[in-house]
């Protein structure tokens, strides 16, 4: 015990040997997960005449270039395919904190008959595994005639079960008496909702509001049954398109998944705190 | 039965409480009890509010479900409408090679992935614990592939894993032979598994990270001062502690471990790698169930016993908790 002490944050002492244990285990960590992460972005920048197969490997590209971002686009139309994607994705976030937080409200703050069966379903269908159910929700998208549009890959998440019980637990939590008073005061059912209740659950309409969007514009399995014209593809279903097709050429593959994870690396970097609380909320729920 | 129900009477309902509810603003004509205030003026405009809601979640979750199971007993193809055929599409499932490799598959996935999901989380987490400088930045880094698509990770794992990729020109610069991972059958299975851990990682690290954070810090004192060491000091406190999160992930990786898609259709491609053998159960409902030839009753039997094994394995969990418990 005669090392000397360090502190963390916490105010706990810490001692130096097992704090740089730490740090090396961390940095090994760090190597494993965000490691192949940066080997994908140094593949996506290496020239056509650079071998990319060399042992040992070349991390860092000898005359770095955006050429294979070009190139990928003349094979497939990534840029529309990653529009595609926003669209899905950004009217995904839409319809479920609409969806979510209208149908939230009526579960936990309006007394009706009914109310507990309408729980009881969206529990139902929370329980409900997708992978379970693709095959009848693809025969019924081709009932109605949406098979192979960008409306039938939203339809089924568009008002997720889960979102509306974590909105339903969120004005649960809310004192009641200041509802009571606006209600006094004369405010209606809308007016109370908009301007009292939704203010107050902010922070868990940003986690619905980013985990449907994480969940469109990462979704795979749904768009690749009900996507079949490569007109509509979405930028998950056009990867697996240029991978099935042009796998020879590791470098154009590289540059297309670079170019469908970047935007989620950057709205995670922008936004960590509601992506860690989603997990709280939703494993709780789950 | 009261799921389906939901819907219909909602959609009723909100017909009739159109002009009620833009009348209840201003107090006027409950139909409903004498009760007192918002319960008086809220007697319709709750339907309105969970009406979309229910309508997406009945349409397409609870009716797919229903007709899922409705499906299964019947010998419906995408085009064609299809006629009951009884216990047909089972029968048939026993025979049928496929099924047995599929659910071969999916089990073998439970058994690979849960554990590890179980307890390399647990130990990342407890890494990542203490508020050391710069912890932020390597809790993010470490939870990034559960932002990123699967269809990314897994297309960044072929080329990683690939006969002339990173990992094998790294073997070879050391010496050791190149290995054919993504060729051999069980090879690729297990480097699936791999990849489905890598990317649950940091999302389970997160959930045991609430979790650690509420063992109270004296237990650790307590027991350090009894002289136990790191290795005592997991197995009689921290595990006791967090026990209860350890099912819970124990649940959700199971459940989604034996539905596993994604990672093997990118791996081992559409068709399941060589002569089909890395097929999955979910992989196979895909493959049959779907274009315009699809075997849609075919499909539903076999989600009808992803179902079953989803529902077994969840309480299976919880009954193995319970056992602890007593």
């Amino acid at each position: 015990m005669s090392f000397p002490k360090t502190i963390d944050a916490d105010g706990r002492r810490i001692a130096p040997w097992q704090l740089a244990l730490r740090y090396v285990l961390l940095l090994v960590m760090l190597l494993v997960m965000i490691g192949p992460f940066v080997w994908q972005l140094s593949t996506s920048l290496k020239g056509m005449h650079e071998d990319i197969y060399s042992s040992p490997p070349k991390f860092l590209p000898s005359e770095p270039t955006l050429d294979n971002f070009g190139r990928v686009a003349e094979i497939i139309p990534v840029w529309d395919y990653a529009f595609n994607s926003l669209k899905v994705a950004s009217a995904n976030v839409i319809t479920n904190c609409a969806g979510a937080a209208l149908a939230g409200y009526a579960l936990a703050r309006m007394r009706y008959r009914g109310r507990r069966a309408a729980t009881l379903a969206f529990i139902l269908a929370m329980l409900v595994p997708v992978e379970g159910i693709i095959i009848a929700q693809f025969t019924t998208m081709r009932d109605l005639g949406l098979n192979n549009t960008l409306l039938g890959v939203l339809l089924p998440g568009s008002i997720g079960a889960m979102n509306v019980l974590l909105m339903r637990n969120a004005f649960l939590n809310l004192p009641q008496e200041v509802e009571e008073a606006a209600f006094v005061d004369g405010a209606n059912t809308w007016q109370r909702f908009l301007r009292i209740a939704l203010p107050s659950v902010k922070g868990t309409l940003a986690v619905v509001a980013i985990f449907a969007f994480m969940g469109a514009w990462d979704d795979f399995l749904w768009p690749l049954i009900v996507l079949s014209d490569p007109e509509n593809f979405t930028l998950t279903i056009g990867l697996n398109y240029l991978h099935g097709t042009f796998a020879q050429d590791p470098r154009l593959v590289a540059a297309g998944t670079v170019i469908a994870v970047v935007p989620l690396i950057v709205l995670f970097a922008c936004l960590q705190r509601y992506f860690f609380r989603g997990v709280g909320e939703g494993a709780v729920k789950g | 039965m009261k799921s389906t129900t939901a819907p219909r009477a909602l959609s009723s309902d909100a017909a009739a409480a159109g002009p009620t509810h833009r009348s209840s603003g201003s107090g006027r004509g409950p139909r409903r009890g004498p009760a007192t205030g918002i319960r008086r003026q809220l007697s319709f405009s709750p339907w309105l509010f969970a009406a979309p809601g229910l309508l997406i979640v009945g349409a397409f979750s609870l009716y797919p479900f229903l007709s899922t199971l409705v499906n299964s007993f019947t010998d419906r193809r995408t085009l064609v409408p299809g006629e009951f055929v009884g216990l047909a599409n089972f029968r048939e499932l026993i025979h049928d090679e496929m099924f047995w490799i599929g659910l071969r598959n999916s089990a073998l996935y439970v058994v690979g992935v849960v554990p590890a999901l179980i307890i390399l989380p647990l130990l990342l987490a407890l890494l990542v614990q203490r508020n050391i400088p710069g912890i932020t930045f390597f809790r993010s880094a470490f939870y990034t592939p559960v932002v990123a698509s699967i269809v990314v990770v897994g297309l960044i794992w072929v080329w990683m894993l690939d006969d002339r990729g990173l990992i094998n020109a790294v073997l070879e610069a050391v010496g050791a032979g190149r290995i054919g991972f993504l060729s051999d059958q069980w090879l690729l299975l297990f480097s699936a598994m791999a990849v489905t851990v890598w990317k649950g990682l940091g999302y389970y690290m997160i959930i045991y990270l609430a979790a650690l954070a509420n063992v109270p810090r004296e237990l650790h004192e307590a027991a350090a001062v009894d002289g136990a060491g790191a290795i005592r000091r997991f197995v009689t406190v921290t595990v006791p502690a967090v026990r209860s999160t350890m099912v819970l992930v124990g649940a959700l990786s199971s459940v989604a471990a034996f539905k596993v898609f994604s990672e093997v259709y990118l791996m081992a491609g559409p068709s399941g790698g060589p002569a089909g053998e890395d097929t999955t159960l979910v992989m196979l409902v895909q493959r049959v169930g779907t274009g315009l030839s699809g075997r849609v009753g075919y499909a539903s039997a076999i989600s009808v016993v992803v179902f079953v094994v989803t529902v077994a394995l969840m309480l299976l969990v919880l009954r193995a908790d319970r056992k602890e418990d007593a």
